[in-house]
């Protein structure tokens, strides 16, 4: 199932939604490099026990090893990514601004901003994809679907980069959604909490039409 | 080593009911005030002793819709109206409290109850008692980890010298009263971030699953990451239990009616502070049939109660009840559907199993 040119992925961030998409990624046959903020023996056993057959590494092996890198750590710690190891790496952007966790929006947050451009920005020779944050983390652990099941949802992808968008589009469809381009990254604020996007859990036809497209 | 009365051997199931103190209505569709809410929480709790269940845990919580911000004061006078029900937090925010007086009050309420009293330590999925009491959720890791570690100092009752950064230092400071049983109960609240886990196994503190949404399966490795950090970690693995939503009525229909409006406005109303698009009957009908919700007649919740409690190999199971304006008579029909029907069938639907 897995697609062609990417065969490793690495996911920073340990939580509850870096394990699920560790989970997925194993499923559908990638090799997945997990790490956390700190030493990768603090996530031996996690990663033994919840996502077996991952390597529990650190931030910058991760980001070096991936094909496609997920970046799942809480958005307000976003200048503690590797951002010399993320030099030219495809990035998924699934973080979500999350007010239990990032405190008030505006002190990570610029108003005029995205938080996947702030993402962008931050790491500036990195190729940002906004894709995997909108679907609820137990809604991405039991959802996967095969190709045509008529039960599949869809996950929305922006970024800067038609060909970013479809390496991310060919990695989504293998962990068992339909991946639905939107455009630009900008685009991805339609995404984020508060806005019609955010907890989508739908099919293709459903999200297009939520997102007006 | 905390718990008291751990069976040496043998399965010991425990069935008990949460509330975060949702505001009821009466039949004719008028809203109880705070403190009309608080005096039918005691009620239900006395109904749910009367009744045989194990054990009432009421959450903390700081916001308009919900009436209980003080838990061990609400559990101290349930205390004083019940002989057996265990009494519960669910959870006591510690990060956002201090622990000596987390230890104090629940000590007092120890003593009230002749010791019925158990502290679940959690995070909770709220955080306005962050800037209510002047933290910052940013320092959310460090004030858990300090304080965790301060109150289970507290916990062996004897004098504590400390030193942190998130409260003043103590100095073989002695904090009363002592409890009876020479400790206090006390377990962990997780909803499914595996350092928590891990944190309940260092400090040898059991473990409840918080399980609000999506199928329980999903939490199987999560206890058996607890199992195995505990024996890593050279602690005690203690049984595990679970907490989740639900709602019981004479049928599933029936449950059904009554649990969907009440639960979109519980949900939509958390939902729009947190961004979330509202609560649809899909998602409603999905949690019902695969997810979370233990909605429906005693025979299906009792079904779907035993498979997951099988599932994730717990023996404690709680039941959220009464989400939203649920009428305060349905709340107590669904507690003594709880107690009268379902939780004689899910023990033996788990009995069965053993054999």
């Amino acid at each position: 199932m897995k697609s062609n040119a990417v065969k490793t992925i690495g996911i920073l961030g340990a939580g509850k939604v870096g394990v699920v998409l560790a989970q997925l990624a194993l499923k559908a046959g990638y090799t997945v490099y997990l790490s956390s903020s700190g030493p990768a023996d603090r996530i031996a056993l996690t990663t033994k026990i919840l996502t077996p057959g991952a390597h529990a590494v650190s931030n910058s092996e991760a980001a070096r090893l991936g094909d496609i890198i997920i970046l799942a750590i809480p958005l307000s710690k976003y200048k503690t990514l590797p951002v010399k190891a993320l030099e030219g790496k495809l990035v998924i952007d699934a973080m979500n601004y999350w007010d239990e966790v990032d405190g008030p929006r505006a002190d990570t947050v610029p108003d005029t901003m995205s938080s996947s451009e702030l993402i962008q920005s931050f790491l500036s020779s990195s190729r940002v994809v906004k894709a995997l944050s909108h679907m609820g983390y137990h809604e991405l652990h039991d959802t996967p679907k095969q190709k045509g099941d008529e039960q599949r949802k869809a996950i929305a992808i922006a970024g800067t980069n038609k060909s970013d968008r479809m390496a991310v589009a060919s990695f989504i469809d293998s962990l068992g959604f339909d991946p639905l381009d939107i455009g630009e990254l900008k685009v991805g604020k339609k995404l984020e909490p508060g806005q019609p996007g955010f907890g989508a859990n739908l099919h293709l036809t459903s999200l297009k039409k939520l997102l007006n497209l | 080593m905390p718990t008291k009365k751990q069976p040496k051997t043998g399965k010991h199931y425990s069935f008990g009911i949460d509330t975060f103190g949702d505001l009821p209505k009466t039949d004719d569709g008028v809203l109880f005030t705070h403190a009309a809410a608080i005096r039918h929480v005691v009620e239900e709790a006395v109904l749910a002793d009367k009744l045989g269940i194990d054990s009432i845990g009421v959450g903390e919580h700081h916001r308009s819709d919900f009436s209980i911000s003080s838990p061990e004061t609400v559990l101290a006078g349930i205390a004083t109206r019940t002989k057996n029900i265990k009494l519960a937090s669910a959870v006591t925010v510690l990060s956002s409290d201090d622990p000596v007086r987390v230890f104090e009050r629940f000590a007092t309420l120890d003593a009230l109850s002749n010791g019925r009293a158990q502290v679940i330590l959690g995070r909770g999925s709220f955080t306005e008692s962050f800037p209510l009491f002047g933290f910052d959720l940013r320092d959310y890791e460090v004030l858990f980890e300090e304080k965790v570690e301060l109150f289970s100092k507290l916990l062996d009752e004897k004098p504590v010298s400390w030193k942190g950064t998130t409260r003043p230092d103590l100095i073989d400071a002695d904090v009363f009263p002592k409890t009876e049983s020479g400790r206090l109960d006390v377990a962990v609240g997780v909803g499914g971030s595996p350092e928590s886990v891990i944190r309940a196994a260092k400090y040898g503190f059991p473990l409840v699953l918080a399980i609000i949404g999506g199928a329980p399966d999903r939490f199987a490795p999560y206890v058996e990451l607890y199992r195995h950090a505990a024996k890593d970690l050279g602690t005690t693995a203690h049984p595990v239990g679970m907490h989740s939503p639900g709602l019981i009525a004479d049928t599933d229909e029936e449950a059904r009616r009554i649990a969907w409006p009440n639960f979109k406005t519980a949900w939509d109303r958390i939902g729009k502070s947190r961004g979330w698009p509202p609560y649809t009957r899909e998602q409603f009908d999905y949690e019902i049939e695969h997810g979370s919700l233990y909605v429906g007649s005693p025979e299906t919740v009792a079904k779907k109660i035993a498979r997951a409690m099988k599932v994730l190999d717990v023996t404690r199971f709680d039941m959220v009840y009464g989400q939203g304006p649920q009428k305060a008579s349905a709340r107590l029909r669904s507690i003594e559907l709880y107690a009268t029907k379902v939780i004689p069938r899910v023990r033996e639907l788990l009995e069965e199993d053993e054999k």
